[in-house]
């Protein structure tokens, strides 16, 4: 067989690297997809609700008339329900990642449990509407509170910090519990002394991930019945009088952003639809923010990692 | 982590706490058609309240309304039809009496492109011919409803099957709630209709008439022909009975207990039948005469229960009939 000469070779390389570079061109364009809809989808909200952001539009609840309408209790409801399902679904969430990547044996129980929550995370979110309608609303009588939402997108966004969790625990490279298990460490003290800190970068940005979904739920806050039309605040939780502090707003009824916004959306009187693509304009801004949180927590935790 | 336990265990143990008593609350539920007329009303109430009743509002639709004041959660349902029997056996059940008392009426418009110019009105049997189940497929031009249309296709827009809306129409029209061909463009959203409308010159559609009063410039309302003529949608059409059979009534139904029992319930209700007039033409509905609110509030104060339509769907109830029966009722 004759050697190939230098021009076969040449040509090759040529051919090579011109295939490489239609699939940068093909990547970028996939890419540019994706950038062009948010961009798209943000200059469309902005041009039709922009006008309509100004302080009393935070501060004055709905109304007939769109020119006087507010958010103000819905992005109160919004955040307290973002509170209550922050406080049940990280340390749930968290725990259980911990536990199933660093505690549980792997046997077909731990399997089955893992399928399980594979699937969870596809359940459509209308159907954990309908299983927290039975449980908290009924069963637990919550009733149509804070409390119930804040429960129900828990269980919701549960899913996305367990795999996040767990996936960061595995990043963790095993010698690093070798090596404290080496020095006497127990597991706890192993986990909660390195393993945790070393990745909590990954686990917060599951966390707010799974929360940045939560905040644009409707279908299941329906099913449990938010309101549309409330114009009082839920309970002050700081209470002038003993014990200062009240959770009595933990069984307020709510309304949340997405929800005034749908209804607006569905109005006859265009005003209406501008005051939606404010509220939306206002939600994706609260989302890019969390995720702002997000790269930040995780730039700051890369930095302490000293390994 | 041990704070957020910490939180975690406060959170249960609010949760095993008895709760406290509960500020006054008017709640309110059902059909997003009454929606923007009860929000009116609970938006006045509470300015002339000052903040010391608080009312909400949801939309669960008037069948998921029903459900929640039959068991008793709600105070006022919100219904853009009358109680149906099987709602009324499930009152009837877990014990709620209830008042019906109607609020506004609503039109429903049948609608085309304004550059349609070949519709000048339309009759119950087209209507019929075009929206018939025994229609899909079959009638897909609109020479086939009459010969003198041109030969262009017949492009349908209407609310979806969940719709209160979607009831009364094939209930009026076709002849039984529910029956209707299944190829046309169906959306919850009215929004989306008056586009695909306002888009297409061979569409025609139908929805509430606050949606066409908001785009007039967009669409064009047909007059429906009846044994006078033919009868476009307005406050006077409505008002005089002339407009029919798609003029309807939508009402609040209010739990007898409630009212008995919560002094805010009854003022709430006191306030609605006295300010509907003013407050549904905000809204773009139209009102009932004064005098039938007159009666409305006699049947508050009387407490006269139950329902004047025998829990059945029932089509072209003419302001002037409904009257009388919740005169005589």
């Amino acid at each position: 067989m004759d050697k190939p000469s230098a021009s076969v070779i040449g040509k090759s390389i040529a051919s090579n690297k011109s295939r490489d570079q239609v699939f940068a061109v093909i990547g970028l364009l996939a890419t540019f997809v994706g950038m062009l809809t948010l961009a798209a989808l943000l200059f469309d909200l902005a041009s039709d609700g922009l006008a309509r952001i100004k302080p009393h539009f935070f501060t004055s609840f709905p109304s007939r008339f769109a020119g006087q309408a507010g958010i103000l209790s819905s992005w109160v409801g919004t955040i307290l329900v973002m509170i209550v399902t922050a406080l049940a679904a990280v340390p749930i969430g968290i725990g259980a990642g911990v536990y199933l990547e660093e505690y549980a044996p792997k046997n077909w129980f731990t399997a089955l449990i893992e399928i399980n929550i594979a699937n969870l995370a596809g359940v459509p979110s209308i159907v954990y509407g309908l299983m927290a309608l039975g449980l908290f609303v009924y069963q637990f009588k919550f009733g149509q509170s804070i409390l119930s939402a804040g429960l129900t997108l828990a269980l919701l966004i549960l899913p996305i910090i367990i795999v996040a969790t767990r996936e960061s625990l595995r990043a963790v490279p095993g010698s690093m519990r070798e090596a404290a298990y080496a020095l006497g460490a127990t597991k706890w003290q192993t986990t909660s002394d390195h393993v945790l800190p070393y990745s909590m970068g990954g686990i917060l940005t599951g966390v707010i991930i799974g929360l940045s979904r939560a905040i644009g739920e409707t279908a299941p806050l329906i099913t449990i019945g938010a309101l549309t039309f409330i114009a009082f605040l839920p309970d002050a939780p700081v209470k002038a009088e003993f014990p200062f502090i009240s959770f009595e707003w933990l069984w307020s009824p709510y309304s949340v952003m997405p929800i005034q916004m749908f209804n607006w959306v569905s109005r006859p009187q265009a005003e209406f639809h501008l005051n939606a693509a404010a509220t939306g304009l206002i939600l994706m801004a609260m989302t890019l923010a969390m995720n702002a949180v997000a790269i930040y927590f995780r730039y700051r935790f890369r930095k302490r990692i000293k390994w | 982590m041990k704070k957020a336990l910490l939180a975690l265990s406060v959170l249960a143990l609010v949760g095993i706490a008895p709760r406290a008593a509960k500020a006054q609350i008017v709640q309110i539920d059902g059909s997003s058609t009454v929606f923007p007329v009860t929000e009116a009303v609970a938006e006045e109430f509470q300015k002339s309240k000052k903040g010391k009743v608080k009312v909400t509002v949801g939309i669960a639709g008037t069948g998921g309304g029903f459900k929640k004041f039959c068991r008793g959660e709600i105070d006022v349902s919100n219904a853009s039809r009358p109680i149906l029997k099987s709602e009324i056996e499930d009152c009837k059940k877990s014990g709620v009496q209830f008042i019906e008392l109607p609020v506004a009426y609503d039109a429903l418009t049948v609608i085309v492109n304004p550059k349609n110019d070949w519709v000048k009105s339309i009759t119950v049997p087209d209507l019929k011919k075009m929206w018939e189940p025994a229609a899909q497929g079959k009638i897909t031009t609109w020479n086939q409803i009459r010969p003198e249309w041109p030969n262009s296709p017949l492009k349908l827009f209407g609310p979806g099957a969940d719709s209160g809306t979607f009831d009364y129409f094939t209930e009026a029209i076709v002849g039984k709630a529910k029956s209707s061909r299944g190829d046309f463009t169906a959306s919850e959203d009215d929004n989306v209709l008056v586009q695909g409308v306002s888009n297409d010159r061979n569409a025609l559609g139908y929805f509430g008439f606050a949606y066409y009063i908001e785009n007039q410039a967009k669409l064009k309302a047909v007059p429906i022909e009846t044994a006078k003529g033919p009868v476009g949608p307005s406050a006077k059409t409505v008002e005089d009975g002339t407009y029919q059979p798609l003029a309807r009534p939508i009402f609040i139904y209010v739990s007898k207990k409630s009212l008995d029992s919560k002094p805010e319930v009854r003022e709430f209700v006191d306030f609605y039948l006295k300010n509907a007039s003013k407050l549904v033409k905000d809204v773009k509905y139209i009102a009932l005469p004064p005098s039938a609110y007159k009666i409305a509030e006699e049947h508050v104060s009387k407490r006269k229960v139950g329902t004047v339509f025998g829990g059945t769907a029932e089509v072209g109830v003419k302001i002037e009939d409904l009257m009388k029966r919740e005169a005589n009722f």
